[in-house]
């Protein structure tokens, strides 16, 4: 395809106008998708964009778009591009970007920007919207010259996919994108400041190794950095060659298939007995692209106190920041992954292995004692647990679920089983309620022959799911699950177990308002509903026989679950419950 | 706790003070004193940020500082291997009878009058944190009506630079394919 057609019948050299370059700027930067909404201080853009093959899918409001970027981000590995207008357009994906920057999700936001002129008036429609996103982008830009476009949006890309991936917003003055200014896709990107580490230092491989063969009680700590790596396989390799337990974090699901008989689950506030007894008795941590975040640890002085730490991250600042680590190692979890491998084997072919044994037994004793389980509701009611529990076993590990944020979130991590890296996606870091839908949409539009299901909640259901008019009438057949308690589920719990079941402001009502089956209607999608457990399966394969519009499935689901084990929030992690008022017993002697 | 200077090699662009200056808000570090200006390359700023804090809360944020994608170097100066020094401009309270003491104290520290009213004297005095304290110290009786105090700015000692180490290196522009 000619240069012309590509943008608005612009030549790729000469004159253009700021939009035209903005245009051919990103699809020199191989951007295929944007999700977005056009407004003033943007328009300039959008009019090319209607001559470029860049397809843009008109959200209904720029959270939708900022999350469906990061959902097709999260599920292809490419960077999810999003676009809004000055003012409210841009503080609305100010969401969506704080949760890309928690979560390292390769993001680009272009914003329109009143005119230079106008900047620091008050202009309508005017945010600064630079300084509101500075503590939540990895990297963010304001440009009034349209002859720096170009060169802007290729560090921008570089910066969000390079290193430790994360946000970059830039904001376009609309003088800019108005005024003429020639296209020079430049060749190399200068920034003296930004130089990511990504090959280990061969010292801490090897004094990671030697740590890891003393070790007795020894677990490979698996968080979200090693799917962002693309590591899964080098991660198998090492947990074989080691035969060292795996726990995976809420961000890292998938990243080591859950079926594998290493794989102790999910640590954490949520997590299983077996994966926070994992973290907590051990006596070496080998944290993989994780973070030490506080849903894991617990009170961080109880935390694992026999574990040394390896922590390995491609962000020099994690290490140590929440965890004194021994042996520090800053680089790409997949290069690091290579080379304990190869230092191992070596190690192995000599004769030196690690002396495990006990250990894994032991572990395997609790996961054995302590499955994941829940109670069947007594009034014959439908359990969350096991609708996610059949969803995962009909719809089967290709599907990409994503998840909003609460009760449905937990279950979906631990019920669904997960086989393979990218296949679920989440809001971990910061929690945002609402984010499953537009993810799903997002991931829909990246990986079309993959079925999509957004497993919701309720609560976060009516905060977006306007996009279902968004995949109706742009073919993105999204299936969603809302598993709904009528409540918001998760506070409710809490209200439960803290607040002496004084249930203040969590009744949602959503068992009579709205109907989803009619909301579902009404937005061109398939409606269905179940609240028997009879009917799972088969509403499960209905909603998979429809592919050609979204399926909204409205389950019906016992209010009172919860969400088990559970540490409760400021305790230890010795504190688990793996009930209510049931406390795991750990014969020691084993260890 | 301990203070720390830091010399903070930045880009010569807009935003950027504003950025690091709400990163040191945000992990909650109270910056003592900051110097910024330019340094003897033109696309190159110098930022002076002297900080009260323990080391380990430092060394967080230093990294912090280190993945703005606009610092390109930071240093942190020994007080003993380095060269630290602050401006200050003092208006001191000077009557007939008080003014010849008060010359006597800026002689005797090397200070300089930079204006002379008939009631008081304007003094301008460059020197180290210690230094200017002891100065400000004895002035105090004769009357201190306004005082203003720069940043500290530092420089290490003998031949090597700062910026001799780390230089930049382009990168090529990725393929499009992979985005």
């Amino acid at each position: 395809m000619s240069d012309q057609q590509q943008s608005g019948g612009a030549p790729s050299t000469g004159a253009v106008t700021g939009a035209q370059s903005l245009v051919k700027s990103l699809e020199a930067a191989g951007v295929t998708d944007i999700f977005g909404i056009p407004g003033g201080a943007i328009l300039p853009a959008y009019d090319p964009l209607m001559d470029s093959p860049i397809r843009h899918i008109l959200v209904r409001h720029e959270q939708g778009a900022g999350h469906a970027a990061q959902g097709y981000a999260a599920a292809s590995g490419r960077v999810g591009v999003c676009m809004a207008t000055s003012g409210p357009g841009a503080t609305n994906l100010v969401t969506p970007i704080a949760d890309a920057h928690m979560d390292s999700v390769p993001m680009v936001a272009v914003t329109g920007q009143v005119g230079a002129s106008m900047i620091g008036t008050d202009a309508f429609q005017e945010a600064d919207i630079r300084g509101i996103t500075m503590p939540i982008t990895k990297h963010n830009f304001l440009v009034t010259d349209p002859a720096e476009i170009p060169r802007t949006i290729a560090e921008a890309f570089h910066i969000a996919s390079t290193g430790r991936p994360g946000p970059v917003l830039v904001d376009i003055a609309k003088s800019a994108l108005q005024a003429t200014t020639t296209f020079d896709w430049p060749t190399e990107i200068n920034l003296p400041g930004y130089r990511p580490v990504t090959r280990p230092h061969a010292k801490q491989i090897r004094e990671a190794a030697r740590l890891m063969l003393d070790a007795r009680r020894p677990v490979l700590y698996v968080g979200g950095g090693t799917i962002r790596a693309r590591a899964s396989k080098e991660l198998l390799a090492l947990a074989e060659l080691t035969g060292m337990p795996v726990v995976t974090t809420l961000m890292a699901r998938g990243a080591f298939p859950d079926s594998h008989p290493q794989h102790l689950g999910m640590p954490g506030m949520h997590g299983t007995v077996a994966a926070v007894a994992g973290l907590q008795k051990s006596d070496l941590i080998i944290s993989l692209g994780a973070r030490f975040d506080d849903r894991v640890t617990g009170n961080l002085d109880s935390f694992a106190p026999g574990a040394k730490v390896i922590h390995a991250d491609i962000d020099p600042a994690e290490i140590g920041k929440n965890r004194h680590t021994d042996v520090p190692i800053v680089g790409d979890v997949r290069e690091v992954l290579v080379d304990l491998i190869t230092t191992l084997r070596t190690e192995a072919d000599a004769g030196r292995t690690g002396d495990y044994e006990g250990w894994v037994q032991f572990l395997a004793g609790v996961k054995k004692q302590y499955p994941l389980g829940y109670d069947k509701p007594a009034d014959g009611g439908l359990a969350p647990q096991y609708v996610l529990e059949r969803l995962g076993a009909l719809a089967g590990p290709e599907t990409i679920y994503t998840a909003g944020v609460g009760q449905h979130q937990m279950w979906a991590a631990h019920f669904v089983g997960y086989e393979k890296p990218n296949k679920w996606i989440n809001s971990g870091g910061l929690g945002t309620m609402g984010f499953a839908v537009p993810a799903a949409m997002g991931a829909q539009v990246a990986m079309p022959d993959n079925t999509v299901w957004a497993v919701d909640g309720d609560g976060c259901f009516q905060m977006t799911n306007q996009e279902l008019a968004t995949c109706a009438i742009n073919n993105i057949p999204i299936k969603v699950a809302v598993i709904n308690n009528e409540s918001l589920g998760m506070v409710r719990q809490w209200q439960t177990l803290f607040y002496n079941s004084r249930y203040s402001n969590t009744d949602l009502h959503s068992k009579r308002i709205p109907d989803f089956v009619k909301l579902a209607d009404a937005y061109g999608c398939v409606g269905l509903a179940c609240e028997s457990p009879d009917d799972v399966d088969a509403t499960i394969a209905k909603a998979m026989e429809i592919n050609d519009v979204p399926v909204v499935v409205d389950f019906r689901v016992h209010r009172d679950a919860m969400v088990w084990p559970m540490v409760a929030a400021g305790t230890s992690n010795d504190d688990i419950k793996y009930a209510r008022d049931l406390a795991p017993q750990f014969d020691e002697d084993d260890l | 706790m301990a203070k720390h200077t830091l010399s903070v090699l930045v880009e010569n662009k807009p935003g950027v003070l504003a950025r690091i200056a709400a990163l040191f808000s945000r992990r909650g570090f109270n910056i003592e004193s900051l110097a910024v200006g330019p340094t003897e390359h033109a696309e190159v700023s110098r930022m002076t940020i002297v900080v009260n804090v323990e080391d380990s809360p430092l060394e967080q944020v230093t990294k912090q500082l280190n993945k703005l994608v606009e610092v390109i170097k930071i240093v942190e100066l020994d007080p003993n291997a380095s060269v630290q020094r602050e401006l200050v401009l003092v208006k001191v309270g000077a009557t007939a009878e008080t003014r010849g003491q008060v010359l006597d104290t800026v002689q005797l520290f090397r200070a300089k009058v930079v204006d002379v009213a008939s009631d008081a004297i304007t003094i301008q005095i460059i020197g180290n944190v210690g230094k200017i304290a002891d100065f400000l110290r004895v002035l105090e009786p004769f009357g201190i009506r306004e005082l203003v105090q720069s940043g500290a700015i530092a420089i290490g000692r003998g031949p090597r630079s700062i910026s001799e180490r780390g230089k930049p290196v382009a990168v090529p522009v990725p393929p499009a394919v992979n985005n």
